[in-house]
């Protein structure tokens, strides 16, 4: 009884404002017939009402219901889910007004679907909407999303939005977008005049998306030949900027390539290079990084989530810390019985590879985890037309270079470095003269372990998490240590920089598989000219 | 362990009785129940063990479901779970081990392609019958091998006409871009193939390859951004499981959004998804033929099974797995078996394998049905754009069921593969 009453009262508070236009158009969407479903959304999209946008808004999000209550079809708008006991449950209003229709359980309602052909034909009625509110948006990034995708439409209705954007706007890259939106629309739209004028903005604009455009007016023989000249200039300048773009994008991503891999084997630089141990554990230590960076962040969302973006800074020192622990086990349990037996080692450490990787699957499961990117690093910084930098591999370039200085002045700098220096150029006589040789060699692997879980938190915020994330880094990581020169430090960083710069530069031309092909035989011909690398340690080691 | 291996071997192969060979390798079960042996084999370590682990449990899953329904005439199943290990070499020597030690009456297994062409000759040489579950490039026709998974026009094609279609956008400019190895290449060759068809002129198609594993796509990223500059231009990916999250970071990280050039992803599925920060793919898409978020019945039943199962046996993830596409498709191949024993009254392999011809199967994606000669599956074609949940929103779905073709007609218009009037592969006449 109290249910049916609910029933008529919603179903007065659902009526538009009556037309039996919208009503039928409301039945229709219910339908399971697509001609008619869209031209329900025209007959929704064409009263220009506010409250039907959102309603078509809301219908694209895929959350409107529609319910059927004593005979009748009524469609519903959804808010919030929740789960009560074991139903889910979901708070409705009505279609128009939204005015509240109360809880309802889920399984009571069928959602409406929209399918992309329905989102398509929504997308117009609510673009000049959403780009009006989009233009006025805080955030830049939105802004000038809007001001990219009003240029693509270059619909002649969309200049004086445009031009009204373009006064308020104040920043830099938003209003350079806003320009370029303009043009466009002119360039398509406008008198011989205005074309050629527009022709010779875009091409001051060094607007790459214009490309096809101005090469449309330069073939189009039925424009002035003033505008198709101004076409063809603007055209020449903008593959000028071009090439630049080009140029220092590539320089970008060698750098960044190279600091990835100088992050990868610095580790591996001081446990291979310093102490000779083969470490084939490198990788998995990386992983031991990776998983530490997972475990924290999982912390923070469920401790702190409203400040999980800052989890990452705290994953840094823990992740250095858990694998520096490891490999202090690994090196006091087992490598320091075996210095001086390079093969034993290498099968030693390969074995406690495995051991590592497979406890990961054990605990953490086969699958990969999921790694969030905190929003301070997620996107990326506009530094010229044509050009982002993205926030993460900025962010290892400065860490790469952070972690060499930081290393340097341990190594050169610090008491400590000097005794490390002193147990690798003679151990025996710096046992003499009252070094540890022993602690010195457990902080030493210990620091560089600590380095490869540095690299694999850092590594998070490129690529996956999973059991076997060792095994992708571990040839790079030897590859450049090898090449740089067993021993010397500078050596690592030279290589890096080479590798990544050498390998970034030939692959636009090669292709990613030919561009690695490519690199291995680099490095095997350098290797046959130069088998001790770039930099040779000069005779000692002698117990090695 | 290896005493009885070894006794069970000797055995078999002085007596050859399967049934008596089945009764002595488990000394625990009771004479009185008689089992049937069935092989699967899923790496369960090495690099493909992220995806083929999954495969392994609602194969395991089916089982159960069987087994407590009384097994398959009369008989309980008992499942031979091997681990091949990521190794295609060790995958044809498990499967000889399977057929001729173990004596399974059929295999449930595979995942890449270069692990079915490794056991092929075994399953053809000695018999064997092996269900095959994942999408794949085709061009491939074995008496003893069932498809359950989709063949490219199941799958690569209806992804790219969706694009195409005014619904899906109307797009005109395809970057083609996989991994190197024979599924992206056959994929692209089919891909290329048809969009030349439809009258995509070649200079709107890019195609590009990377290495297994490959991390950085910043050259690439950098080359689509060029690509689609002048807008109407996407992305067909082939890339395969662990090289897409870096290519997805990347690609949002440089500014480029799913409305401006979508991704329409074919190797990426609920259970990839799972291990991912999703929030760069938000809004590409997918192409497969099941999703979990199909709203059905049986599918409603069959999430919550596999879940409940998950939690049950201890699974790392618990109840918090998902089901995927290959996962659907490992699921009913184990009841289209078992149907088409029941239907022969037999367990052997040849009368079984003509048993499955035409079978149907209510799956979760819909009633499925084994075609009545080519050895592939019936399956609906679905497109679901990617949510922040790791979850697909159908944005698409054909209304019935699409015919298999192994053999496609962009490529090889004169193949075509038979079982029943020719010996597989034949040549069609003109």
């Amino acid at each position: 009884m109290v249910a049916w009453l609910a029933a008529g009262a919603a179903g007065h508070a659902a009526l538009p404002p009556a037309s039996p236009e919208i009503a039928g158009a409301l039945t229709d969407l219910t339908g399971e017939d697509a001609d008619k479903r869209e031209a329900a959304v025209t007959v929704l999209g064409k009263t220009r009402d506010p409250r039907w946008l959102q309603f078509l808004h809301a219908l694209r999000e895929g959350s409107v219901y529609a319910r059927t209550r004593a005979g009748k079809t009524e469609v519903v708008v959804g808010g919030a889910k929740a789960t009560r006991g074991d139903q889910d449950v979901i708070d409705i209003a009505s279609a128009y007004d939204r005015g509240p229709l109360g809880t309802v359980p889920l399984a009571e309602l069928k959602e409406v679907p929209a399918d992309r052909r329905l989102r398509l034909v929504i997308k117009p009625y609510l673009d000049a909407d959403e780009t009006r509110t989009q233009l006025a948006d805080p955030d830049p990034a939105v802004r000038r999303g809007a001001a990219v995708k009003l240029g693509n439409q270059a619909e002649a209705g969309a200049a004086p939005v445009v031009e009204a954007a373009l006064e308020r706007e104040a920043d830099r890259w938003v209003r350079h977008a806003l320009r370029e939106a303009l043009a466009l629309i002119r360039l398509a739209n406008g008198n011989p005049a205005q074309r050629a004028d527009a022709a010779r903005t875009l091409g001051e604009l060094h607007s790459e998306s214009a490309r096809p455009a101005l090469e449309r007016l330069v073939a189009d023989t039925g424009a002035s030949p003033a505008a198709r000249e101004a076409a063809g200039q603007a055209i020449r300048r903008i593959d000028r900027w071009g090439l630049l773009t080009r140029t220092v994008e590539t320089l970008f991503q060698g750098a960044s390539l190279a600091s990835i891999l100088l992050l990868m084997a610095l580790g591996l630089a001081v446990v291979f290079g310093l102490m000779g141990v083969i470490n084939m554990a490198h990788g998995e230590l990386m992983a031991l990084g990776a998983y530490a960076t997972f475990v924290v962040q999982n912390w923070f969302r469920a401790a702190w989530p409203e400040r999980v973006d800052l989890y990452f800074v705290v994953a840094l020192p823990v992740a250095f810390l858990v694998a520096a622990a490891v490999g202090l086990v690994l090196e006091r349990g087992v490598i320091r019985l075996l210095y001086g037996r390079p093969l034993e080692t290498l099968l030693l450490t390969w074995g406690a590879s495995l051991i590592i990787q497979q406890g990961l699957r054990l605990w953490f499961g086969a699958a990969n985890v999921d790694v969030s990117a905190p929003r301070w690093l997620s996107g990326g910084v506009p530094v010229m037309v044509g050009l982002t930098l993205p926030y993460n591999r900025v962010f290892i370039i400065g860490l790469a270079t952070v972690s060499v200085g930081a290393m340097y002045w341990l190594l050169f700098r610090t008491s400590a470095g000097l005794r490390i220096r002193a147990v690798t150029q003679n151990r025996a006589m710096s046992s003499c003269l009252g070094v540890r040789a022993g602690l010195v060699d457990a902080t030493t692997f210990a620091f560089g372990a600590g380095l490869a879980g540095l690299a694999g938190c850092a590594l998070t915020q490129i690529g996956n998490v999973g059991p076997s994330l060792g095994q992708n880094y571990i040839v790079d990581s030897f590859m450049v240590v090898v090449t740089g020169g067993v021993g010397k430090l500078a050596g690592t960083i030279l290589a890096a920089a080479g590798l990544g710069g050498l390998t970034k530069g030939i692959e636009p031309a090669l292709g990613a598989v030919f561009g690695k092909v490519a690199i291995l035989v680099a490095v095997i011909l350098f290797l046959q000219r130069r088998p001790a690398g770039l930099f040779a340690t000069r005779g000692r080691n002698a117990e090695a | 362990m290896a005493e009885f291996s070894r006794r069970d071997f000797l055995k078999g192969s002085l007596v050859a009785g399967t049934a008596l060979g089945a009764g002595l390798s488990f000394p625990g079960v009771p004479r009185a129940q008689e089992t049937v042996k069935i092989g699967v084999l899923h790496s369960l370590s090495g690099t493909m063990a992220i995806s083929e682990v999954s495969l392994r449990d609602v194969v395991l899953m089916a089982v159960e479901e069987i087994n407590a329904k009384g097994g398959v005439l009369g008989k309980k199943i008992s499942p031979v779970v091997v681990d091949p290990a990521s190794n295609w070499d060790l995958f044809a020597e498990k499967a000889k081990q399977l057929l001729l030690q173990d004596r399974v009456a059929v295999v449930f297994g595979c995942w890449t392609s270069v692990s079915r062409k490794s056991v092929l000759p075994v399953f053809e040489n000695n018999n064997g019958l092996l269900f095959y579950p994942v999408q794949y490039e085709g061009e491939e026709c074995s008496k003893n091998v069932f498809y359950t998974g989709a063949t490219p026009n199941q799958q690569l094609i209806p992804g790219a006409e969706y694009l195409m279609s005014k619904e899906g956008g109307g797009y005109k400019k395809f970057y083609l871009l996989g991994t190197d190895y024979v599924f992206p290449r056959t994929a692209n060759k089919i891909l290329r193939a048809f969009l030349l068809a439809k009258g995509v002129p070649a200079d709107s198609i890019a195609e590009e390859y990377t290495p297994f594993n490959h991390q950085d796509y910043q050259t690439i990223v950098g080359k689509i951004k060029r690509f689609s500059s002048g807008g109407g231009a996407c992305v067909l990916s082939t890339i395969n499981g662990d090289s897409n999250v870096p290519f997805y970071k990347e690609f949002a990280n440089q500014g480029l959004r799913s409305e401006n050039a979508p991704i329409m992803a074919y190797s990426v599925a609920e259970d990839e998804l799972r291990g991912m920060d999703t929030s760069a793919l938000v809004g590409h898409l997918a192409a497969w033929n099941y999703f979990q978020s199909v709203e059905s019945e049986n599918n409603r039943k069959f999430v919550q099974a596999f879940k409940a199962f998950a939690k049950k046996s201890n699974l790392p993830g618990g109840d918090k797995r998902v089901t995927d596409d290959p996962m659907e498709a490992a699921y009913f191949g184990v009841y289209i078996w078992k149907q088409a024993v029941e239907k022969a009254k037999s367990f052997d392999v040849d009368a079984v394998r003509k048993a499955v011809y035409g079978q149907t199967f209510a799956a979760p994606s819909g009633t499925i049905k084994m075609h009545e000669y080519n050895h592939h599956t019936f399956r609906p074609v679905l497109i679901g754009e990617i949510l922040k949940d790791g979850q697909f929103r159908i944005v698409s779905r054909t209304k019935g069921l699409v015919e298999p073709e192994p053999w496609s007609k962009y490529t090889s218009p004169d193949k075509g593969c038979d079982w029943v009037k020719h010996q597989g592969t034949y040549q069609k006449k003109a």
